[in-house]
């Protein structure tokens, strides 16, 4: 068979490579998940409106962000590989929306357990609780789509296409604050003249960067299964040490 | 301040540590099925190569 594996050398390498960086991404996310929940649960002071229940924003906010941004750079590499034909964007999409789903959960949760005591209501159909229930469909569409086409190529094509035309609802959630009258509070983060205390928003901060190493860490690992799954029968497959007999 | 006013959180312990243990929850299940399918994918190029020396 006369094919030039040279072309598909992306994956080859980057297997390698993602293996290496792997622990320079899982134990700081670790270390920061420490640090940001005892600065949360510690250091940072009980609010004057909301007591001690407020203290779920450090997990909801920063599970909320990742969830929309884990979108975008999914919808991204969906579309480089729907341009390029490059094979690893497609793989990296695909490692990455189950992380995305997840945070979109997460968010979803901490919001409804958040909700319950500040406002009475588990849930309500508002603006802002809606259009994130949204992300977490197009999230779960764009991996049921990719599972329910045989062919890898033609399924890369197909969920691509689901992630840009839905790349459109990131920044609905976003705006759905200020656009609609909304039950939800409006931008925790704001970048001139911040209400919060300051270990609240240490808190929440390195609660954020935890997550977002946590997310390279994860997508890393599982794009390393992908790429295995993808190329098996391939000869650098077949000569890797962790697979030879 | 003691632990179990700690754990009770003003009263709202069950909202705080419900947020909290399910964060955990779906981390610790997301690693477990991850390393699940490097060890599925591994296990599956182990049969090739063995039933393709076989040959």
């Amino acid at each position: 068979m006369a094919i030039n594996w040279f072309k598909y050398s992306a994956p080859t390498t980057f297997y390698g490579l993602a293996g290496k960086l792997i622990p320079f991404f899982a134990w700081p996310a670790a270390i920061l998940f420490g640090i940001g929940l005892y600065i949360g649960f510690f250091v940072a002071p009980t609010d004057a409106v909301q007591s001690e229940a407020y203290r779920i924003m450090f997990i909801h906010v920063p599970a909320s962000i990742l969830s929309m941004f884990i979108y975008l750079i999914m919808a991204g590499y969906a579309a480089l590989g729907l341009i390029f034909k490059t094979r690893l964007s497609a793989m990296m999409a695909s490692a990455l929306a189950p992380t995305g789903a997840l945070f979109a959960v997460i968010s979803l949760w901490t919001g409804a357990l958040w909700g319950k005591p500040m406002w009475g209501a588990w849930w309500v159909w508002d603006a802002r609780l809606t259009s994130e229930l949204i992300l977490l469909f197009l999230y779960l569409g764009f991996i049921a789509l990719q599972a329910s086409i045989d062919d890898p190529r033609r399924a890369d094509r197909a969920s691509a296409l689901l992630a840009i035309v839905g790349s459109v609802n990131v920044p609905i959630i976003y705006y759905s604050v200020q656009w609609w009258n909304t039950l939800h509070q409006g931008s925790t983060i704001k970048f001139s003249g911040s209400s919060m205390h300051i270990a609240m928003q240490q808190s929440m901060f390195t609660i954020l960067a935890a997550c977002w190493l946590y997310t390279i860490a994860i997508a890393l690992m599982r794009v390393r299964s992908i790429i295995l799954e993808r190329e098996s029968g391939t000869q650098w497959v077949k000569e890797l040490k962790e697979v030879r007999v | 301040m003691n632990w179990s006013e700690f754990f009770a959180m003003n009263g709202y312990g069950f909202y705080v540590w419900g947020s909290y243990g399910l964060a955990l929850l779906v981390f610790v299940i997301e690693i477990a099925m991850v390393r699940h399918r490097r060890t599925l994918a591994l296990r599956q190029l182990r049969w090739m190569n063995e039933s393709g020396d076989a040959q």
